[in-house]
């Protein structure tokens, strides 16, 4: 990654074409290739030093030590699945509530959706430590009980993002033509819900998958203050035993939420190009 | 709907409300006003005024090097490089917490790289007074995720900014000062203020790297909270950590008017 830097210095050196009678366009270039420069060293020094550390045993040599051993520490696969089983309960509630709701106020109540916009912002204003706050006082004891409680707050934690990504989908289908005719010829809510509007949802509906799995194995001051030890809560505890674990399991499931992100988000490319390519054979 | 009402009015509105029942309520379960005069004082209004400064740095400051790396993108002409930094920043700005926080100890940590580098040239910041560990460190880590998230609210602004605008400037003999004096900040203004007021939400709001960084030794209110909720309270002052809450809503509710605001103004220039 260190070495998009001078083809970034290079982009901006060699983009800005000659305006004639601008004089200060040589200076603006140097200015801009030293704000890039910096930037560029700012955000990608880090990256590095994140991997350099995991890739590096106490002595300070290269060693694959520390990713070998992640499987194998007390305690990691525990973590481990009770993100992936929180992420998986997270996302499930959350399409099913929002999907449903989404059609159904764009279809029938669309004075609603300011209202809708609303209630939806507040979880990106009220910070995630008040909210837990709450919730861990307002809920019933065997709810706290259960890890599960996680999730129903992570719901409320992903709303925002989930709703723009349905919100704007939805605005970019004819979602009442389609509806009409699903109904006319005989399909009932479900079966038109399940058929016909979800396949014209696909990519809203990946990117709103994408951002929950994102926030739910991200995500720290919850799970930290409800007591679980999720996959974050783990790394930052195991930093005690040894560091460079640590640091190398926060690394690899960055990457790993990455890769996930960009497999998902090309997969879908790669399925409406050929969907468009059908539509134009036919 | 319904299930959706409901959801959002068990998962939003009621932890909310026992926020605030409980700010004002004492440990035998009466009325009372004591907890709110405990947070307006002592410890838990330093960590407000701690937290509020730590915000205003960390809107100020990224807000101005965002503004100038928007506005080095915004005037390139690559649109590869526009495209890069519109995906980084987006991925950049939900930053923070754990991840970031392993990062800088390998950065700037007393044996990270960078730190390394700088003492092969006999300025080990370390030996300077920095420490990562640190109320500035936090808010050197934070411009990790607040200067990308003012790259994406003000590019919009920037593209806003017609180029006929200035060519009428300079046709009415602005000199390049007299176009941003007069046409440029003016016009921005309002957006940039914008941008800032929601970084101030954000990193007044930050607890996840924060309390990594430091092992929660820094007095700001979030992590106050957390130390509460942990256990760490006096007896009789259960419920205090409902006001320090209650006291962050206080501060977010003024910052998002003031942003409402602000941004009336700004969409004037937007359309």
């Amino acid at each position: 990654m260190a070495s998009l830097i001078p083809d970034i210095v290079e982009d901006a050196l060699v983009a800005v074409p000659e305006v004639p009678g601008r004089r200060r366009r040589p200076r603006l270039r140097l200015w801009r290739a030293v704000v890039l420069f910096l930037a560029g060293a700012y955000f990608l020094i880090p990256i590095y030093a994140g991997l350099r550390f995991s890739f590096e045993n106490d002595a300070g040599h290269l060693s694959l030590y520390a990713v070998k051993a992640i499987p194998s520490e007390p305690g990691f696969s525990a973590a481990f699945w009770l993100s992936m089983r929180l992420a998986v309960v997270t996302l499930a509630l959350t399409l099913v509530l929002m999907v449903p709701t989404s059609v159904y106020v764009h279809l029938k109540l669309p004075r609603l959706r300011r209202l809708l916009d609303f209630v939806t912002i507040l979880p990106i204003v009220i910070p995630p430590i008040v909210l837990i706050l709450g919730v861990l006082r307002a809920a019933p004891l065997w709810l706290r009980a259960s890890p599960y409680l996680l999730s129903l707050v992570y719901v409320i934690l992903s709303m925002p993002f989930v709703y723009r990504s349905l919100d704007a989908g939805l605005s970019a289908i004819d979602l009442k033509t389609l509806v009409e005719a699903s109904r006319s010829l005989g399909g009932n809510w479900l079966n038109t819900l399940w058929r016909v509007v979800v396949p014209n949802l696909r990519s809203a509906l990946l990117s709103a998958t994408v951002l929950t799995l994102a926030l739910v194995l991200g995500e720290f001051t919850m799970a930290s203050l409800d007591l679980w030890t999720t996959l974050p809560v783990w790394i930052y505890q195991f930093q005690q035993v040894d560091a460079h674990v640590s640091t190398a399991v926060s690394m690899v499931s960055l990457i790993g939420t990455w890769l996930l992100i960009t497999l998902i988000v090309s997969l879908d490319r790669s399925q409406s190009r050929r969907t468009r390519r059908r539509t134009n054979n036919s | 709907m319904a299930p959706f009402s409901i959801y959002s009015f068990l998962g939003l509105g009621v932890p909310i409300i026992a926020v605030i029942y409980y700010a004002f309520q004492s440990e035998q379960g009466k009325p009372t006003l004591s907890n709110i005069a405990l947070v307006t004082h002592g410890s838990y209004l330093l960590g407000f005024e701690n937290s509020i400064v730590l915000a205003l740095i960390t809107s100020i400051v990224p807000g101005i090097l965002g503004l100038i790396l928007a506005y080095a993108i915004a005037t390139s002409r690559s649109a590869t490089l526009k495209r890069l930094v519109a995906t980084a920043s987006g991925v950049l700005a939900n930053f923070g917490g754990i991840n970031l926080t392993f990062m800088f100890i390998a950065t700037l940590g007393s044996t990270g790289i960078l730190t390394a580098w700088l003492s092969a040239i006999h300025l080990n910041p370390w030996n300077f007074g920095f420490n990562l560990y640190s109320f500035y460190g936090v808010a050197l880590v934070y411009l990790y995720f607040q200067v990308p998230l003012m790259v994406l609210v003000i590019t919009p602004a920037l593209g806003g900014l017609r180029p006929s605008w200035r060519e009428a400037a300079e046709n009415m003999g602005a000199s390049s000062w007299g176009y941003w004096r007069y046409v440029g900040v003016p016009v921005l203004m309002p957006s940039v203020l914008g941008g800032m007021l929601l970084l101030f939400g954000s990193g007044f709001a930050a607890y996840a790297t924060a309390e990594t960084l430091t092992a929660g030794t820094v007095t700001l209110a979030p992590i106050q909270i957390g130390s509460l909720l942990a256990g760490n309270q006096l007896a009789g002052q259960e419920n205090v950590g409902y006001a320090v809450g209650l006291g962050m809503f206080v501060v977010l509710a003024v910052t998002m008017i003031l942003y409402g605001l602000v941004r009336r103004r700004a969409s004037k220039w937007l359309r």
